[in-house]
């Protein structure tokens, strides 16, 4: 219950955080992607206070054993650094750009009831939708590769 | 259009590296946005619920927000809906498949010196900004 609050309180603050840093502004944020134009590098200064508070608590709370509510931490374990890490990155930088929409302000834009908020955040829902969708089939044929690998193991 | 405010913007960047702080100490999680609304409907209970909780605290605070400040919030730029559909599915699949944001990655990722979320946030940004050109000095529409 007291962790369902944490987070609760974490997603207000959070998207406090990104209002009054003008996240919430599409127009804002495609001002600081704009370099060549009249570009506007607050958002620079939004990632940089983050960073500023995040980049120390981070390291003296990863040196203890596991976190106050829960018995460890949940971090991500994946290292590699490959096409997938680089085609998402360019996929999410494209529609970033497009509309001014990173997850977080989407998600809370949902509250002006606007039509182009809705129409994004379904569409991204139905996107992170697809590439469940995606991974399921990904995964059901290299099983079926594995499978079949096995039951002509002199193929060479 | 937009004037530079470098003092917000780092005060509402201060409230975002508090927020993904109080998370990891507390919770043991990673705060990033894509992240959490992809595992919105993960089969296993104990993912969801702190999901739905973040959720929540997030919409309550942006309709409190926008009755107080309305002009917080802009709109995005005039698309067509199929642009804008486009862009939403690219925003989802891709932050799915490359695991992160700019919340996940660019916030929380580089605060933990991982490569891997380092040179996602510089491709994204990358990317974003080359559309931008395109879309406003190159192919000339409205900005």
């Amino acid at each position: 219950m007291i962790r369902l609050l944490v987070a609760f309180v974490s997603g207000a603050v959070f998207t406090v955080g990104l209002a009054i840093g003008g996240m919430t502004r599409p127009s804002k944020v495609l001002g600081f992607l704009d370099v060549t134009g009249r570009w506007d590098p607050s958002l620079a200064f939004v990632m940089g206070g983050a960073l500023l508070v995040t980049s120390i608590a981070f390291r003296f709370t990863l040196q203890r054993r596991s976190p106050v509510l829960d018995s460890r931490f949940h971090l991500p374990t994946e290292r590699s650094i490959d096409a997938r890490l680089a085609i998402g990155s360019v996929m999410f930088g494209a529609g970033w750009g497009l509309s001014g929409y990173c997850p977080g302000p989407a998600l809370a834009s949902v509250v002006t009831l606007a039509p182009s908020a809705l129409v994004f955040v379904g569409s991204m829902m139905l996107g992170m939708l697809a590439f469940e969708a995606f991974e399921t089939l990904r995964a059901r044929q290299s099983s079926r590769e594995t499978l079949l690998a096995q039951q002509s193991p002199a193929a060479s | 259009m937009t004037d530079f405010a470098p003092l917000p913007a780092l005060i509402g960047g201060v409230l975002i590296g508090a927020s993904a702080s109080a998370m990891l100490l507390l919770s043991g999680r990673i705060t990033g946005i894509s992240g959490i609304a992809g595992g919105l409907w993960s089969r296993e209970a104990g993912e969801r619920s702190w999901r739905w909780a973040f959720v929540a605290g997030a919409l309550v605070a942006a309709a409190i927000v926008r009755a107080v400040r309305p002009d917080a919030f802009g709109l995005a730029p005039n698309l067509s809906v199929v642009a804008l559909a486009s862009a939403g599915v690219l925003v989802g699949f891709g932050t799915r498949l490359s695991n992160g944001c700019t919340s996940g990655h660019g916030v929380c990722g580089i605060a933990r010196f991982s490569p891997r979320s380092l040179i996602a946030t510089c491709v994204f940004m990358a990317a974003g900004g080359a559309v931008v050109f395109f879309v406003r000095h190159v192919a000339g529409g409205a900005s």
